[in-house]
């Protein structure tokens, strides 16, 4: 990694992955992976909670895997790449996970949905066909303030079925 | 929320890592997963003026197995990680369980075992299940390595045997006699919660006999605590209900629980005697689970 001085506070360049485009910026040591993604790159579709691990809105997928994207300095993400919840659909048609969440009404204000959403689609990846108990294990860390969970965990149980 | 400044090093390998760490002193942080130590930052609770990232020491991550040595676990490896590895699922699956009840997903894809021995808080859920196995901590310094017992490696809360030069680079579960192990952990809530109480045991039976047992008790001390009045009512003995019952009690009398918002003192007492002989049943009659 190129590091430059610009002011009085280093800046590193970071290059992202984000949604299979390659995007580089110059930041500083402190910030996060969630203010790169939303305040640089303007994926806005993250979102940002707690700030502290516990709520899941911030949830993005790293090499595939999920994270609190809100606990990761954007210098440690360097040349990595991101999934965040607009590059869930293929060709402008809607992830299974995402259609279902829209036909069991398992969205409200929908701030949780992004976080919620990746979640599912990463444990459909691993585990295609998971129990209710496993649907809820996996989104134990997406915390919902409206929808409930009873939809949620439904509309994930559903496009488990979808798949197969 | 805003992570105060630091400068970021990025060491390319162990050496160059604590000779950062040596240089920097006080004013130097290790940063592995960062879930803990991000969080101290935002919170104002850590303020290090260098961060030094672990983050492309490969030789830190993963686990193997060494004949004559036994299951060896680098710092930097996740929870989930831990969680999905053949060799402790096959050997030792109680750690895989004790690291299945932390957190959720997410933070199990960020946190690191290493970070979870480092960060030394009472009720780390990975300490007790170690210590019950026998583990042993390899550090790294600048003047060089050295191992030192899982059970010797906590000093205080927030405080372990590392100098400041010093990286915890792996953990080593050594070939044993053990038959069993197990961690229970009671939260407020089945993820997402630290430990109220949490106990690991291992046992060593020959037929009903108890060769050996270990019993450490999580969140009931400053460190991780053994009950080794409790162990000794059962370590040579012939194992009965009775008896375990009789443990679970001894190990309450000595926990050394304080009042907090997960639980009173009085609470957590009762907690050590039925998550003790909760545990010992697992060990003694399901082995590593
Ligand atoms: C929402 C949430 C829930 C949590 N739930 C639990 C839980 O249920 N149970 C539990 O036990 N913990 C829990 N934690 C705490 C934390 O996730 C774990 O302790 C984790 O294992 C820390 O690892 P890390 O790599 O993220 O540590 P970091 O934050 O990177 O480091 C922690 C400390 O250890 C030092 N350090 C890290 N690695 C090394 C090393 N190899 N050598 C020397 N020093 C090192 C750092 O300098 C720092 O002081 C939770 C945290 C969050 C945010
Ligand atoms: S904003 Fe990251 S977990 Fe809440
Ligand atoms: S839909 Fe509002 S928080 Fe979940």
């Amino acid at each position: 990694m190129v590091t430059e001085a610009k002011t009085s506070v280093k800046r590193h360049i970071v290059t992202l992955t984000v949604n299979g485009d390659e995007h580089v910026a110059l930041v500083k040591a402190n910030t996060t992976l969630l203010d790169l993604l939303r305040e640089e790159f303007d994926y806005t579709g993250t979102k940002k909670g707690c700030e502290l691990g516990d709520c899941g809105a911030c949830t993005v997928m790293l090499d595939g895997e999920p994270v609190n994207s809100c606990l990761i300095l954007a210098v440690e993400a360097d040349g990595h790449s991101v999934t965040t919840i607009e590059g869930l659909d293929q060709n402008g048609k809607l992830d299974p996970v995402q259609e279902a969440f829209v036909n069991h009404g398992a969205i409200q204000c929908g701030y949780c949905s992004p976080g919620m959403i990746l979640s599912g689609r990463a444990l459909l990846n691993r585990n295609p066909h998971p129990t209710e108990r496993e649907v809820r294990e996996a989104i134990a860390g997406n915390l919902c303030r409206c929808t409930g969970y009873v939809r949620i965990v439904e509309a994930i149980l559903a496009a488990a079925d979808a798949n197969s | 929320m805003i992570v105060p400044q630091f400068e970021y090093l990025v060491p390319q390998s162990l050496q160059e890592a604590c000779a950062l760490l040596g240089q920097h002193g006080s004013k130097a942080k290790v940063l592995s997963g960062g879930s803990d130590l991000i969080v101290k930052m935002k919170n104002g609770l850590a303020k290090p003026d260098y961060l030094v990232s672990l983050k492309n020491l490969d030789e830190l991550k993963g686990v193997r197995y060494e004949a004559g040595t036994g299951v060896i676990i680098g710092s930097r490896t996740t929870h989930n990680q831990v969680i999905a590895n053949p060799i402790l699922r096959e050997k030792y699956p109680s750690v895989c369980a004790a690291a299945a009840t932390m957190a959720a997903y997410q933070i199990r894809n960020i946190g690191t075992i290493g970070g979870n021995l480092v960060n030394a808080v009472p009720s780390a859920d990975m300490p007790p299940i170690l210590i019950a196995l026998g583990a042993q901590a390899r550090i790294v310094g600048t003047a060089g390595e050295r191992v030192v017992r899982v059970e010797d490696f906590f000093l205080g809360p927030g405080r372990t045997v590392l100098g400041q030069d010093e990286i915890l680079a792996e953990l080593v579960i050594p070939d044993q006699a053990t038959t069993g192990s197990n961690y229970v952990k009671f939260g407020l809530r089945r993820a997402g919660a630290l430990a109220v109480v949490g106990v690991a045991s291992s046992v060593t039976m020959a037929g009903d006999v108890a060769k050996d047992v270990r019993i450490i008790l999580g969140a009931v001390a400053p460190i991780p605590m053994v009950a080794r009045e409790a162990e000794n009512v059962l370590r040579g003995k012939k194992v009965s209900d009775d008896l375990i019952q009789h443990a679970g009690k001894v190990a309450a009398v000595e926990s050394k629980p304080i009042n907090d918002i997960r639980g009173s003192a009085e609470y957590r007492r009762n907690l050590v005697d039925v998550l003790t002989r909760r545990s010992l049943k697992a060990a003694i009659e399901k082995g590593h689970v």
